[in-house]
């Protein structure tokens, strides 16, 4: 029995550490690549998204794989976090060093996500299946309309905000304006980079590895699997759904700081923020395998970098990228094409692996 | 005083009186069971007293303990386990974890701990694993710890729910038709293990059942119930001798 | 005279939405599946009557037939190729390939027609309706979307009761296999479901350009995304649930834009979706299932 314990607890291990291990080695190769001048400046361009993307596909992941509900509102969270986080460094800029800032920007941009997803999650998670992915659409849109609305500005005086226009912020001589509507938020300091980002995807691994692994996330995979049952055994449903969705929801506002500190102008536009981006990420989940995290972030930077490379093929790479998706989701889910590859690995293995051993 | 004790509990479903003043008292360490035709209002009765449903009038008393109208948790916290008619298991999750999930309650460390390996985290999951395969090998479930519980077979799928359940360390274990779907091979080795439990446990257990060879095998007292009422309660050998249920049974 | 004119054309963009709405619901109650696609048809059947009218200068009338048709064989096709492979698969993964779809049917607009905006002509040429000398102008379209989004309510709510196909649709949706083992062609009927949709599609289109006359690859969007609202807003699977969360959103939308804030509206309409959704979590007309211990 002692064996048994201790081969139990290196295979999840070994499985965390191969996770670990391929964004390491990802980061190194890229590392040598871009010290050797191999990177185009396209693909560097891309590499603080793909650690944004894959963060965001982790954290979603953590709501559709390990707590099962299907959530279409992850970008409004990643709104929040980008936003509240920007808005801080902007007020900094000048008064804080870049390391401390950015630090207490994320933490800021962690929490005020945290917030939001826990106080979307208190209705939301009664809810079921579609209704729940509709109202968490309509919660992200609701936060991406606010926020292009909003005017925030900052004067002796404290912090001022109005969802007119700029002037009616009545600033003193001394304000400044933070947040200008749709205009969003301009000259925030540009403080991460590829390696903070993977810096990044390495602590939410490490955050949602270790939670799946811990008794609360067996609490939630147990809802997962049947409500009943768990509450039969006395597991709190409301309170492990809450923990899991409002630390999915804080995981994509790290994500979005990520993002806004990329970038000098922030704008919560549909293509960033919306409801396409959250489908986006919902895809990455879908493809990277639900419930699989280090798929998460395979399909996170597969996905976005397939159409930067089919940008050779001009207007027909989002095309390609469309049937590219449909392909894969008939060859990975239709139960023939299941049933075709299963017989396919029989005939190659020489017949019969049994139903345990393919779980 | 009884384990278990109900008074006149009654529900009713839109017009439907489903259950209507139903008394039971269970003796502790008792293996009792409750039969009756199908749709009698057996599995409603399970959930009324485990807080699915809650009751229209009437008590319920474990040890003492009003829990009328109680939440399914605190039910379970209180002492209540059970079983489901439909097995109920946490499929994607290996045999092992199915039954962690039942020491939930009882093997505490907050989420935090959890995410951040502190000692209190590695500690408590080894109480966690050794007490787990404990209870499996009770079972003869320990080979399969590693499995997906959904890819066990159907009888012992069965068994690893009663385990779970036993996890949550009861006083009171429920079981909704423990033998169905069972081949009399696998039922004779079914009524073993409750035996056992109730042996190994000092476990008052309360039965649904249809399997007459299981019912008279292993109950001690029996309530048959029918349309929602109480037809007749008493010892097993009384009760199935009574012209009334085997009317009940089988109709004029 | 002013909220008169506001509720009007709330009432009009409603009916639009539950035109679409109306095709949302029926292939979500009887496939189980939202086709996030279903917005992108619309604007398919939009450029099918566009390319009638504008460049072979057909008869309105005919180039809404031949929409039709276009939308109808569309619609068909993507089910036929796209999803009926995952029937049986989780309901993710029927999702993920709509959006593929939506995406697909998009890019295919993009690379024909091209991104710029064409500028659609009104079909409805019937003169508007002029009422108190003149200070309330009702536009002859939207009289012709109200009328016809509530004939299409009733002629469904008909065809569905009192049909053979309409009543095998409900045996479907209620469950897939006893269908099957009843005789019932469950494919086929997937399938007319799926054409009844598509050509219900491509009418919401024609009447949604010539409302508000500009055409894009993506003017299907986000019309879709609200008629998806609007279906959940009144019961995802009920006909007259559609029609009615339609109409209500269509209103809400166009009085929080005169009387709230034209930037806020669709804050607003989602939040009264989300109280909706809390108070009756099944939507205004839904059936409230509860699950069997």
């Amino acid at each position: 029995m002692k064996k048994m314990k201790a081969g139990r607890l290196s295979k999840t291990t070994k499985n965390d550490l191969i996770t670990y291990g391929m964004v390491i080695l990802a980061y190194i190769i890229v590392q040598i690549f871009v010290a050797t001048g191999h990177v185009s400046s396209l693909i560097q361009g891309l590499l603080v998204p793909f650690c944004t993307y894959a963060i965001v596909a982790i954290a979603l992941n953590l709501t559709v794989g390990i707590l099962g509900e299907l959530s279409l509102g992850h970008a409004g969270f990643m709104c929040v976090g980008a936003f509240t986080s920007a808005v801080f460094s902007l007020a900094f800029k000048q008064t804080m060093p870049g390391g401390p800032r950015f630090f207490i920007a994320l933490l800021i941009g962690a929490a005020t996500a945290a917030l939001v997803g826990f106080l979307v999650g208190i209705p939301v998670l009664r809810l079921k299946g579609d209704y729940l992915a509709i109202v968490t659409l309509a919660f992200g849109e609701i936060i991406k309309n606010i926020i292009n609305a909003l005017y925030l500005g900052v004067d002796g005086n404290g912090l001022h905000f109005t969802m007119k226009d700029a002037l009616s912020l009545n600033l003193a001589e001394d304000g400044v304006v933070l947040i200008k509507g749709a205009q969003g938020v301009t000259g925030t300091p540009n403080d991460s980079n590829f390696t903070v980002g993977v810096i990044l995807i390495l602590v939410t691994l490490f955050i949602v590895l270790n939670f799946i692994h811990s008794r609360t996330g067996r609490a939630v995979m147990a809802i997962r699997d049947n409500r009943i049952a768990a509450e039969s055994i006395g597991i709190n449903v409301t309170k492990y759904k809450l923990i899991a969705f409002t630390l999915s929801a804080s995981l994509a506002g790290v994500a979005g700081v990520l993002y806004a500190h990329n970038l000098s102008t922030l704008n919560a536009l549909p293509k960033n923020f919306g409801y396409n981006m959250s489908i986006l990420i919902l895809v990455f989940v879908v493809l990277g395998g639900i419930g699989n995290i280090r798929g998460s972030i395979i399909a996170a930077v597969l996905l976005t970098l397939l159409p930067e490379v089919l940008r050779g093929l001009s207007d027909y790479r989002m095309l390609i990228y469309a049937i590219v998706l449909i392909a894969m989701m008939i060859f990975n889910w239709s139960p023939n094409a299941i049933f075709f590859r299963k017989r396919m690995r029989q005939r190659l293995t020489g017949g019969g692996k049994s139903e345990k051993e393919e779980a | 005083m009884a384990l278990l004790e109900t008074k006149n509990l009654g529900i009713s479903f839109g017009g439907l009186r489903a259950v209507n003043e139903f008394d039971i008292s269970v003796e502790k360490g008792q293996l009792y069971g409750l039969i009756g035709p199908n749709g009698a209002g057996k599995t409603t009765i399970f959930n009324l007293l485990t807080g699915v449903y809650r009751p229209d009038e009437g008590a319920i008393l474990l040890d003492g303990v009003n829990l009328t109208g109680r939440k399914t948790i605190e039910i379970c916290k209180a002492g209540i386990a059970r079983t489901f008619q439909n097995i109920r298991l946490f499929g994607d999750l290996p045999v092992l974890d199915n039954v962690k999930a039942g020491l939930h309650n009882h093997y505490p460390y907050s989420t935090f701990e959890g995410i951040f390996r502190l000692p209190r985290y590695f500690r408590t999951e080894r109480e966690m694993n050794e007490k787990a395969m404990e209870l499996l090998k009770v079972f003869g479930l320990e080979e399969y710890a590693e499995h997906k519980a959904k890819n066990l077979p159907y009888g012992q799928q069965r068994k690893l729910e009663i385990a779970r359940a036993m996890a949550t360390a009861p006083k009171l274990l429920l079981l909704d038709e423990p033998a169905a779907g069972m081949n009399p091979n696998e039922t004779k080795e079914l009524m073993d293990t409750i035996r056992f439990v109730r042996d190994h446990f000092d476990m008052t257990i309360l039965l649904i059942e249809h399997d007459m060879k299981l019912v008279s095998g292993i109950c001690e007292k029996l309530t048959v119930l029918n349309f929602g009422e109480v037809l007749t309660q008493g010892d097993t050998q009384t009760v199935l001798n009574d012209p009334k249920v085997i009317k009940a049974y089988l109709g004029e | 005279m002013s909220f008169a004119a506001h509720l009007i054309n709330g009432i009009s963009l409603g009916s639009v939405y539950a035109l679409i709405a109306l095709g949302y619901t029926m292939v979500y109650g009887i496939a189980k599946m939202l086709n996030f696609a279903h917005g992108d048809v619309i604007m398919i059947g939009g450029y099918a009557v566009f390319v009638g009218v504008s460049n072979l200068g057909m008869n309105p009338l005919a180039a809404i037939v031949i929409s039709m048709a276009v939308c109808t064989v569309l619609g068909v096709t993507i089910e036929r190729v796209a999803y009926r492979p995952l029937r049986g698969a989780s309901p993710l993964a029927v999702l993920i390939t709509a959006i593929g779809v939506s995406y697909l049917l998009q890019n295919i607009a993009l690379l024909v027609f091209g991104s710029d905006t064409k500028a659609f002509t009104n079909v409805v040429t019937l003169p508007n309706l002029e009422l108190f000398d003149g200070q309330l102008v009702i536009k002859s379209v939207t009289i012709v979307t109200v009328i016809v989004s509530v004939i299409i309510m009733i002629g469904l709510t008909l065809f569905v009761r009192k049909t053979k196909i309409g009543r095998a649709m409900t045996a479907v949706s209620e469950d897939k296999d006893a269908a099957r083992l009843m005789g019932i062609n469950v494919n086929g009927t997937i399938a007319v479901t799926f054409a009844i949709g598509s050509s219900l599609a491509a009418i919401a289109g024609v009447l949604l350009c010539s409302a508000y006359p500009s055409l894009t690859p993506y003017t299907g969007s986000m019309p879709g995304i609200k008629a998806f609202v609007a279906a959940v807003f009144g019961g995802i699977g009920s006909i007259p649930g559609a029609f009615i969360g339609g109409i209500l959103l269509g209103v809400i939308e166009n009085l929080s834009k005169a009387y709230i804030s034209s930037q806020l509206s669709d804050a607003i309409v989602f939040s009264i979706l989300i109280v909706v959704l809390l108070v009756k979590p099944t939507g205004l007309l839904g059936k409230q299932i509860q699950e069997k211990v």
